[in-house]
């Protein structure tokens, strides 16, 4: 009995810890319509912040709580909101979440490059460690009573400000229609930023407690947030008093679990499945428990307004995109080195897996966290399937893990948006606790996945296998675009934009987002298939799943080339970080960074370029300036005025960077015209001028140069050449109340009142 | 035996009662108007109709089947379609595939044909090619009749469908209207436009705070004090 009450309260501790969390999600979430999955994440930052302050520099622990929670905290909450969040008002959900998954990324990046894992640092005490308090026999530890006192301070404290307090009101108001608390005269923007902070010092608060139980260690903090999503989840995501409930649970749950785990009669193993990883999937399957749990998502007219568009791709740039890859792949793998050639075609197994979100996110609108967890049983199938991997076993292998996405998705299907979206992740979580780090399914660590097999065909080395991939990507792109092309491409399509309008319509939804879901698991089963090597499970971890979804969406999960693009970034990424081991810190928030900026673009990088392209089709002056510039490039090169390498680097910056601000410089005023042609031709010069064989001693770094050079003058053109400012979308009826109407503006609000044709 | 019967249907949102049980009946070949002031619950009784809002209480009888409990997509294989009153195209879709996915879900033989009828039926063919999300109001509400019409219903609901018309695609609709109840078409019109109301429909329902206060021809409703109260405020 004694020891049932000292595990109670140590569960009550821990829940009270997963409380402050979650109530600070929730903060977020009601005011913003923002779900933070990078709630967690901000706590552990929060936490190695104070670690700093306190342990390293020696603060007196009141000073550094004081900087951490209500200096800190509130301003990188403040940063958050002004300069990521505010831009994605009017975005889909998809967007939305990816954001938060790149800040996400990005915080990961930074904790590491930071703090690298040190095993001689200074221990992250507890509060008056040591010291204990006997209740009815149970000796507390004060760190414990302290965390309790946080959650009920936090509990009363949030109840005043909703309900006491002119910002509270605010907030609520802001919940319940933004534009009409805007029209009255309320400031949302302010208002988010006050809740931004608020959940920012939730967070840091819950990690300076977690952290005194559990050590510095950025996996189990940043992971903490998934306990705190199921107690969100429990809560509604609104109601907090339920919050509070569904956390105190979850604390319960794990302390009865150490408790009853130690006991003889526990089982160790489960039909052979040893269990060690259960313990840590708990919250998990609460959170997928709660998720199913909800009742279905009801079908709402009026929801969503899409921003993103794209176009349906035709058949002939299809076959030609594929077929110049596919040359491209097999002229370049011969200069290679082998080494570039595992890079790069790790490059293409990530757009494969990039790919098989095309359909299901890209085309369909449901958001996967989980892409890589079906590569990971794709690899699987592959290598324990007979036939040692010829095409039969590859098929076979591709039928049975999309026939478990449709199985995964099936119960969860009647959720949608973020909740379906946080029942990927739970799966992709306990299927990398429960099936991967298994000894059954990885033995010693790793698994190898045979070649395939292609009669008449040995493909044994590197080179071989990064072009087998190359043909698989195109192959499979192909496929995507006939699906697209095709009846089922367009159900999607339909699913995405309006579901209520396509369930009217006569349109099963369960039936379409299945196939979408096996679809894309299928494709991602592929990449994991098709890797022909030693493969182990860290590879397919749910963290890993992350930057994969996030670079897709940046690079445009509407479309195949947004894939490859997405995918082939993440690879090139890896490539940065063994070319160039000082830029090693670097890569670790390159994915985070870019992700950030979708705000600006929704529909991605190589859509914005293909829209450059597309409209400077009909424009034969622009048209002819641009061939004659490559041309002069190259007559540049063959004449040997210019070495090889600035021949390439000038040729790419000519055509990613010159040619697709033309249209845009053109339309332009005429000071800003001249300002953006000037930067575009310090850029080239700059890129034919430099030389690069000697004064740049390695591949990688020339490549870096050459990112570096279009992100400076690229961009910087396209921004100088951008003559309106952002338009701000909020409602027709509440543009012009702060400022003037723009051109841009008057446009919208009239298309949208209807009044003009 | 009505081709919809709606008979004491209640929706209750928490303690808010929207629809407060209604009857209510449209027969094939027949417009039938439901009218009422804002807040009425007409959209609501729409959604439970098409299956988008479970009722708390009574039933929907499509061709003397109880739907009651079944499905928005099995509704629409019934024979029911709806427009919104809040556009729902598929805006990234053209507007000929909006219409073409309506046709392949009713599995038509010949999909680019009636696509291609029904585009020209309301007038927007030149509109064909366009992305949906691009058009404004009124076009795209002539899309939303013809989507809905491709899945060749028995049972029209049209939620407000003349709000962001101008006055001649107005009129073209009331002809619309016409020929499709003259090919016997059941449909249930939901307008504020009460022109176009009175001049298309052969009977009417008005609506108030949730429950049905009046039915009856045009002109049997022109003159009933209750309605006139309802819409007026005036003493009954």
């Amino acid at each position: 009995m004694q020891e049932l009450l000292t595990f109670t309260i140590i569960g009550l501790s821990t829940g009270a810890i997963y409380a402050v969390v979650a109530s600070g999600l929730v903060v977020t979430y009601t005011t913003s319509g923002i779900f933070n999955l990078a709630h967690g994440a901000t706590g552990m930052l929060a936490a190695f912040t104070y670690w700093q302050l306190r342990f390293d520099w020696d603060l007196p622990a009141p000073i550094a709580l004081f900087i951490t929670l209500f200096v800190l905290c509130p301003l990188f909450g403040i940063v958050t909101e002004r300069f990521v969040m505010r831009g994605l008002q009017g975005t889909s959900e998809v967007v939305r979440l990816s954001v938060t998954v790149a800040l996400f990324a990005f915080m990961i990046g930074l904790a590491n490059w930071i703090w690298p894992s040190d095993s001689s640092r200074e221990a992250f005490t507890k509060f008056f460690e040591g010291n204990t308090v006997s209740i009815g026999g149970i000796n507390i530890s004060w760190h414990k009573l302290i965390t309790f006192g946080c959650a009920i301070l936090v509990a009363i404290v949030l109840r005043l400000l909703l309900f006491r307090t002119r910002m509270g009101v605010a907030m609520r108001a802001v919940v319940d229609d933004r534009a009409l608390t805007e029209l009255n005269g309320g400031r949302p923007d302010r208002v988010a930023m006050f809740a931004w902070s608020l959940s920012a010092m939730l967070a840091g608060l819950a990690g300076i407690l977690l952290a005194g139980e559990q050590q510095l260690n950025i996996e189990p903090l940043v992971l903490l947030v998934i306990n705190a999503y199921a107690a969100a989840i429990i809560g509604r995501l609104k109601n907090l008093p339920m919050t509070f409930a569904g956390a105190a649970v979850l604390g319960l749950l794990d302390a009865y679990y150490l408790q009853f785990s130690d006991k003889s009669w526990f089982p160790q193993s489960i039909m052979g499945f040893g269990i060690s990883g259960m313990r840590a999937s708990i919250p998990t399957i609460v959170l997928f428990i709660a998720l199913l749990a909800r009742p279905q998502s009801r079908l709402r007219a009026g929801v969503v307004r899409i921003r993103e568009q794209n176009k349906v791709p035709a058949w002939s740039t299809s076959l030609l995109g594929a077929v110049s890859l596919i040359a491209i792949v097999v002229a370049i793998s011969g200069m290679l080195t082998r080494s570039n050639t595992l890079l790069l075609l790790n490059g293409f197994t990530f757009a494969i897996v990039a790919l098989s979100l095309v359909p299901l996110t890209g085309y369909a609108g449901q958001m996967s966290l989980a892409p890589l967890t079906f590569a990971g049983l794709g690899a699987i199938a592959m290598s324990k399937l007979p036939g040692d991997g010829n095409l039969l076993t590859l098929i076979a292998a591709v039928v049975i893990v999309a026939l478990v996405g449709a199985l995964v998705a099936l119960p969860a299907i009647r959720l949608s948006g973020i909740y379906l979206a946080l029942s990927t992740a739970a799966f992709a979580v306990l299927v990398t606790k429960l099936v991967f780090n298994q000894k059954q399914t990885f033995m010693s660590g790793n698994i190898s996945v045979p070649v395939l097999d292609i009669p008449f065909i040995e493909i044994n080395t590197p080179r071989g296998r990064l072009i087998l991939a190359s043909i698989a990507f195109s192959v499979l792109g192909l496929g995507v675009v006939a699906i697209r092309r095709s009846r089922l491409g367009r159900r999607l399509i339909a699913l995405k934009d309006s579901p209520a309008a396509a369930a009217t319509l006569g349109m099963s939804l369960t039936r379409t987002k299945l196939a979408a879901f096996a679809i894309s698991a299928g494709i991602a089963a592929c990449a994991g298939a098709l890797s022909g090597d030693k493969v182990s499970p860290q590879q397919y971890d749910f963290t890993q799943s992350l930057p994969i979804v996030l670079l897709t969406v940046v690079g445009g999960v509407g479309t195949v080339g947004g894939a490859l693009f997405g995918g082939l970034m993440l690879g090139g990424n890896s490539v940065l970080a063994t070319v160039v081991p000082t830029l090693k810190n670097v890569t670790k928030i390159l994915p985070g960074t870019i992700g950030v900026t979708l705000g600006r673009n929704p529909s991605g990088a190589a859509n914005q370029i293909a829209d450059a392209y597309r409209s400077l089709a009909n424009r034969w002056n622009l048209l002819v300036f641009a061939a004659a510039g490559a041309i002069v490039i190259w007559i540049l090169d063959a004449q040997y005025v210019i070495s090889h390498w600035a021949f390439f680097i000038a040729g790419v910056f000519w055509i990613l960077a010159v040619t697709p601000n033309l249209v845009g410089i053109m339309q332009a005023t005429k000071t800003r015209r001249i300002i953006a042609s000037i930067y575009l031709g310090i850029g080239v010069i700059v890129a034919i001028s430099i030389d690069w064989d000697n004064a740049v001693d390695s591949t990688g770094k020339r490549l870096i140069a050459l990112v570096l050079l279009i992100a400076l003058f690229g961009v910087g053109a396209q921004r100088v050449a951008e003559n309106a400012p952002r338009i701000h979308r909020s409602s027709p009826d509440v543009i012009g109340l702060t400022k003037d109407f723009t051109d841009e503006e008057l446009d919208h609000a009239e298309r949208e009142l209807g009044v003009v044709l | 035996m009505s081709l919809l019967e709606v008979r004491g249907v209640m929706v209750r949102f928490g303690g808010v009662m929207a629809i407060g049980g209604v009857d209510l009946d449209v027969q094939a070949g027949e417009v039938t108007g439901l009218i009422g002031p804002n807040g009425a619950g007409k959209t609501t009784l729409f959604n439970v109709i098409s299956g988008m809002q479970e009722p708390t209480a009574g039933s929907v009888h499509v061709s003397g089947v109880d739907v009651t409990n079944e499905a928005p997509h099995r509704r629409a294989k019934r024979g029911l379609a709806r427009t919104f009153q809040r556009l729902e195209l598929f805006s990234s879709l053209t507007v000929r595939d909006n219409v073409r996915v309506a046709a392949e879900l009713a599995a038509l033989t010949n999909i680019d044909e009636t696509v291609d009828n029904l585009l020209e039926k309301v007038g927007v063919s030149d509109l064909a090619e366009q992305t949906a999300g691009d058009l404004p109001t009124g076009s795209a509400r002539l899309v939303e009749i013809a989507r809905a019409l491709a899945t060749g219903p028995r049972l029209l609901l049209l939620d407000e469908p003349a709000s962001g018309l101008d006055e001649a695609e107005s009129d073209r609709l009331g002809v619309l209207l016409h020929e499709l109840t003259a090919d016997g078409l059941g449909v249930l019109l939901v307008e504020h436009d009460m022109s176009l109301v009175m001049h298309v429909c052969d009977r009417i329902f008005v609506l108030d705070l949730g429950f049905i206060i009046a039915n009856g021809t045009p002109h049997e409703i022109q003159h009933d004090p209750k309605v006139l109260h309802a819409y007026l405020g005036a003493p009954s």
